[in-house]
């Protein structure tokens, strides 16, 4: 029984660990989407936050200073794409794929290049966020069944595990409760209704984006300083997208897309576990099947379930006055 | 006499190579309740839009009560004490009332504080104005009355002191629109200034002290509306004399081409718009269905066309029985959709394409699977000859043309087709007086020529102009009949609004 | 897209997709400059790599076929309205749909085999494309993801096929055997060589062919036959194809079967007419070029032809290139491939504006 006690607190362990990315996207995609603008290129952004933030930790030994990167890249690139799909009304998929491709390109070709490791960047441990301990957290240890769980899931993760916890409740706060909030939901809605009432849309819009881009370096920041040690090419595997499903299956709103991201986080997390264990009834599955098994479930979950969502009226369309 | 609420002088816009707005000037006295009147296209809603700083003028200047402003951006107007009540409602629908209101003037960062303000003032201003609103309500829910209305609150909250209405009684009722009107009156009391786009003239005498007419980008006339007549404002619109009417023969109606029983048709969301109806249009004859736009037509008129799947009841097309099938269109009706530009046509494709549009089955344009395009293009350049449509290009995208022109294209299609029943909705929308008038002419033709057509539209003018019979319909029942003899505009009014449906 | 545009065709086909080349490269150029190579030096290497001698041009040739292939693949879903960006895995589903024929009945003589072969590249891209269309059609799921996934689905499929299934039996090298020569699509180079060019050992192959006839046929398909007609509306206005009589469910499902179908074919030229084998990864990124080649080619066949030549010429060249300045690697390719879609895409118009106020006189009448 223990064993399946603790066989479980570290799936979920794990879970939250894979989560935490996805988490980060979801919310930066909900910021952009609910302004209007698909966010095709997470992916992307994410991406380049994960080199930026490897080759300037690499460099400085300071994990700081490549969070600092990472996020500077990650807006650099939001505003790329701000650019194309705001300034010159660009199709935006198009736009975000572009972004993920040259992302795609960029890392291993200056990795190469600067560090030449084959389109790597290794780091060493000092320059990455540690795991912290939470207070209590070895005392607690020994109190049956709830000192293993605070011990194993809530404490000893790195402070950008603890920073997506935070800024779940704080997104979901500003989207619903702020000016800030009531401009992005409408300029996704209706842009026209909020350049009358005096507003600028390609303000409300390229700060959203800027948001966003934030939130994808810290999910960069994230996979290639704090959860891996170091970059490598093509790391986010898709996460962008799963992000971006998650969102779609949430319905653009927080609390439903981060408890969608916990979902696809889980069922990698025990695609991890599960290779090259037999299941009952199965037996052995083949490691690539579990491989594919997050990606599957993204098709399904997109099908199955969300049938034609609601999306943000405006989602997709540039603003142009009529004419 | 005090400094006027509004003088433009000079204001010039233009759109690529159409020059929207040339050298007008305008002068609207305080307190006082203005019309602009126009033709589709004559510049009026871009001129307002320029006041209200949506557009910006590429020359001109703007004074408000005196003093020179430059107003670049709706902020600016909106500071200058200017609001304005667009045709196109600029409201979010998935917001309450209250945040609609709140938008743009959230006095704060955060919503709580400007929430408590707002709720009082609105209170106020509806007890004032007799504007009252469920500030709770989601402004999707509610009907396009109540939108205006939040319109217009929208703009008093700001403080404006010049209220602008674009065409704002296309979706009222004319009771409605008289207590419109009434509350307009009534802010001409407290010393506001409006003004009032439209090209309906009988609004114009009706409500207004003084009117300004607008033809082709230029402001051609000012009157004192005591000193006009509709007959001269609308000689001024057109720039020729205008036969308000067209000439018709009385109808000699056949046998029942289209058979509607206990028709119930749902909308995107699954409610129910159209409730049994029943109905039946001749051969020979024009039937006009009346009503306030959403209440159901637009619904009935694509469930006919085979757009929409009734969800009960039955469409009999010259006896046969029609409905729920995706493959619509080749089965001797035409149908000129209320959308053109939506459904109509495909504005990226040329004129050529877009003239085979529902018909590109037919083996006059096919051959062994391939389009037969030189055909193609020498019938729609017959067309476009024949329906006097410009420019003569067939190759030219469909979205190149004028509106007019546009809607001239659909309806060479679908009339050239041949077809013995013609479906019609708003076949005159944003279309020119040249273009309606012909429009007009060809609709009668082919009822004349022994077609039946059904046609829809919230111009009540244009029902009493074509119709033979009128069907009126409100909240998705047909709510009363009346042959065009007895039909007279008051007695429709009340009856699109739900009033007397038995008294009358 | 082509017949929106009020452009004369030459600005249209040339001188857009020129200046926006033209910043792409720039913008490459400054990454050189980053990396610390002179951008001058690696363009013309990069440019004696890919046509500076026979076996260059057959390379360049052979990239080239693959680019068209999968260009029209992204151009075809594009008419139809919508973005499929799951060319990777369908032309690798593609491989396996040849490889299957191969394996099968590679004891059939040529004209049979190889025409099968081809069939099973098309049949096996094409309904892996089905999967994402019809999911658009029936569910609403967008199709960017979906093809996506797809793609990650695919090479986790093809993966396990490959090592577990095909393998060649007592070999430890994840491919198959060698296909019986039956399915060898014949080389370009002994009917080039009597023209006095010699493509060396340039896997260049008949599969070139094929391509130019995808060319024309996607012509004739998209612009003059009546399915070809009826997916343009679709793509362009839903409502009016609703209105019309066209079932939008019907097309885009026609539309995505045949954008995988021709992402298939990638898989002739590579397996069939190159590697003679089915082997991991053999798709290596062409699908996702292919979306740089349709929105530089504006969809059109002609300039999908032009663009494709010019990224053939980038990969020959630029492996030439990477042999020869080892910092500038293989990825580079990819940044411009980026490059190319953000300028000639998302960036269009940039010059587009500028260029229609130039070329065009008013033409509208009011």
């Amino acid at each position: 029984m223990d064993g399946l006690w603790l066989q479980s607190l570290l799936l979920a362990d794990s879970t939250v660990r894979l989560a935490t990315p996805l988490v980060f996207c979801a919310l930066a995609g909900l910021l952009s989407e609910r302004a209007g603008i698909v966010n095709i290129a997470l992916e992307g952004k994410m991406l380049g936050g994960a080199f930026a933030a490897a080759s300037a930790a690499a460099v400085s030994g300071s994990a700081w200073v490549g969070l600092l990167a990472g996020i500077g890249f990650a807006c650099a690139l939001a505003l790329v794409l701000g650019f194309a799909t705001i300034t010159h009304r660009g199709e935006q998929v198009v736009s975000g794929v572009a972004i993920n491709i040259v992302v795609a390109g960029l890392g291993p070709t200056l990795a190469d290049a600067w560090f030449g490791q084959a389109g790597r960047i290794p780091l060493p441990g000092g320059a990455r966020f540690a795991p912290i301990d939470l207070p209590g957290a070895v005392e607690l240890a020994g109190v049956p069944v709830l000192g293993p769980f605070y011990a194993e899931v809530v404490s000893g993760h790195n402070l950008l595990v603890y920073l997506a916890v935070l800024a779940v409740p704080t997104i979901a706060w500003i989207v619903a409760k702020t000016r800030f909030g009531l401009r992005l939901r409408a300029v996704g809605e209706n842009p026209e209704a909020v350049d009358t009432a005096g507003v600028r849309v390609e303000g409300m819009r390229y700060r959203a984006l800027l948001l966003a881009g934030v939130l994808c370096g810290l999910a960069g920041a994230y996979l290639s300083i704090a959860q891996n040690a170091g970059f490598i090419r093509d790391m986010t595997a898709g996460k962008g997208f799963l992000a971006l499903a998650a969102l779609i299956f949430g319905k653009w709103r927080p609390v439903p897309a981060v408890l969608a991201c916990l979902l696809f986080a889980f069922a990698d997390a025990a695609q991890v576990r599960l290779q090259g264990t037999p299941l009952p009834l199965v037996g052995t599955v083949p490691t690539q099947a579990i491989q594919a098994l997050p990606y599957l479930l993204t098709i399904l979950l997109l099908a199955g379930f969300v049938g034609r969502a609601v999306a943000p009226r405006s989602l997709g369309r540039p603003y142009v006055k009529d004419r | 006499m005090p400094a006027p609420a509004v003088e433009l002088r000079g204001i010039t816009k233009r759109f690529g190579p159409v020059l929207a707005n040339d050298r007008v000037d305008l002068l609207v006295e305080a307190g006082t309740i203005h019309g602009i009147v126009g033709e589709n296209g004559a510049g009026k809603s871009t001129l307002m839009n320029i006041l209200y700083g949506y557009y910006r003028a590429d020359a001109g200047t703007v004074a408000i009560d005196g003093e020179p402003r430059r107003i670049g951006r709706p902020i600016d107007a909106i500071r200058a004490g200017i609001g304005m009540v667009h045709q196109h409602f600029m409201l979010v629908e998935p917001f309450t009332v209250l945040e609609n209101m709140l938008l743009g003037a959230e006095g704060g960062p955060l919503l709580a504080s400007g929430v408590a303000r707002l709720r009082a003032s609105l209170a106020r201003l509806g007890r004032e104005h007799g504007l009252e609103v469920d500030p709770d309500a989601r402004v999707g829910d509610l009907p396009v009355g109540l939108q205006q209305r939040v319109e217009i609150l929208k703009a008093l909250c700001r403080g404006a002191r010049v209220l602008i209405l674009d065409e704002p009684t296309g979706v009222l009722t004319p009771q409605e629109a008289d207590e419109l009107f009434a509350i307009l009156a009534g802010l001409r009391a407290q010393g506001r200034t409006v003004v009032l786009i439209t090209h309906k003239l009988r609004e114009v005498m009706a409500a207004t002290d003084r009117v300004s007419v607008m033809r082709g980008g230029r402001m051609v006339a000012h009157r004192r509306t005591s000193e006009t007549s509709r007959e001269e404002l609308a000689e001024l619109m057109v720039g020729r004399k205008v036969q308000m009417r067209p000439d018709r023969r009385p109808a000699r109606p056949g046998r029942p081409v289209l058979e509607v029983r206990g028709l119930e048709v749902a909308d995107d969301r699954g409610v129910p718009r159209v409730k049994s109806v029943t109905f039946e249009v001749r051969a020979g004859e024009i039937v006009g269905i009346a009503g306030v736009a959403g209440n159901g037509q637009s619904e009935l008129l694509e469930a006919i066309a085979g757009i929409r799947a009734p969800t009960r009841g039955e469409i009999r097309i010259d006896g046969r029985s029609v409905g729920g099938s995706a493959e619509g269109r080749p089965r001797g009706f035409g149908h000129v959709p209320e959308d053109r530009l939506r459904m109509g046509l495909v504005p990226d494709l040329p004129a050529c394409e877009n003239a085979v549009l529902g018909y590109h089955r037919r083996p006059d344009y096919v051959t062994s699977g391939l389009l037969r395009r030189r055909r193609i293009v020498e019938i729609c350049s017959g067309w476009l000859e024949r329906y006097d449509i410009r420019p003569r290009a067939p190759m030219l995208p469909a979205i190149a043309f004028s509106g007019g022109n546009q809607q001239k294209l659909v309806v060479a299609r679908e009339l050239e087709h041949d077809p013995e029943l013609l479906l019609v909705g708003q076949p005159t929308r944003g279309v020119d007086i040249g273009a309606i008038e012909f429009i007009h002419g060809r609709l009668l033709a082919m009822r004349d020529a022994g077609k039946a057509v059904l046609l829809v539209s919230v111009e009540l003018d244009e029902i009493l102009a074509l119709a033979d019979r009128i069907l009126v319909m409100f909240d998705g029942r047909i709510v009363g009949e009346l042959p065009a003899e007895r039909a007279e505009e008051r007695r429709i009014g009340l009856l699109m609004a739900g009033i007397a449906a038995e008294a009358a | 897209m082509r017949g929106t545009s009020r452009l004369p065709t030459w600005v249209e086909l040339l001188l857009l997709p020129g200046l926006n080349l033209v910043s792409a490269a720039m913008i490459a150029g400054l990454v050189v400059v980053l990396i610390g190579e002179d951008p001058i030096a690696a363009v013309s290497l990069l440019v004696y790599g890919a046509f500076g001698y026979g076996e260059a041009v057959g390379y360049t040739l052979f990239y080239t076929t693959n680019f068209v292939l999968t260009g029209l693949a992204v151009a075809l879903a594009f008419h139809a309205g919508h973005f499929n960006i799951g060319g990777e895995g369908q032309a690798y589903l593609g491989g396996l749909g040849s490889t299957l024929v191969a394996l099968h009945w590679g004891h059939l003589p040529s004209v049979l085999a190889i025409p099968l072969a081809v069939a099973g590249a098309a049949l096996f891209g094409g309904a892996w494309a089905l999967v994402p269309g019809w999911l658009y059609a029936k569910r609403g799921s967008h199709v960017v993801i979906t093809t996506i996934m797809m793609n990650f689905v695919a090479a986790a499929l093809m993966t396990y096929l490959v090592v577990n299934v095909l393998i060649k039996p007592g070999q430890q090298i994840p491919e198959t055997d060698i296909f019986a020569t039956t399915v060898w699509l014949p080389p370009l180079a002994p009917l080039l060589a009597p023209l006095g060019l010699d493509l060396g050992r340039a896997p260049a192959n008949l599969c070139s062919i094929l391509a130019l006839l995808c060319c024309l046929g996607f012509w004739l398909f998209v612009w003059r036959s009546r399915p070809g007609y009826e997916l343009r509306v679709v793509g362009r206005s839903e409502a009016a194809a609703i209105y019309a009589g066209i079932a939008p469910a019907r097309v885009t499902m026609l539309a995505m079967t045949l954008s995988g179908a021709l992402a298939g074919l990638l898989a002739v030229n590579e397996i069939l007419g190159s590697q003679h084998r089915l082997v991991l990864g053999f798709t290596g990124g062409y699908g996702f070029v292919g979306i740089a080649v349709a929105l530089m080619g504006r969809n059109h066949p002609l300039g999908i032809l032009l663009a494709a030549l010019l990224f053939g010429a980038l990969y020959q060249g630029g492996s030439e290139l990477a042999f020869d300045m080892p910092k500038i690697s293989r990825d580079m390719i990819v940044v411009i491939q980026g490059l190319v879609i953000l300028f000639a895409g998302a960036l269009e118009h940039l010059f587009r504006a500028p260029l229609e106020a130039l070329f065009l006189r008013p033409t509208v009448e009011r």
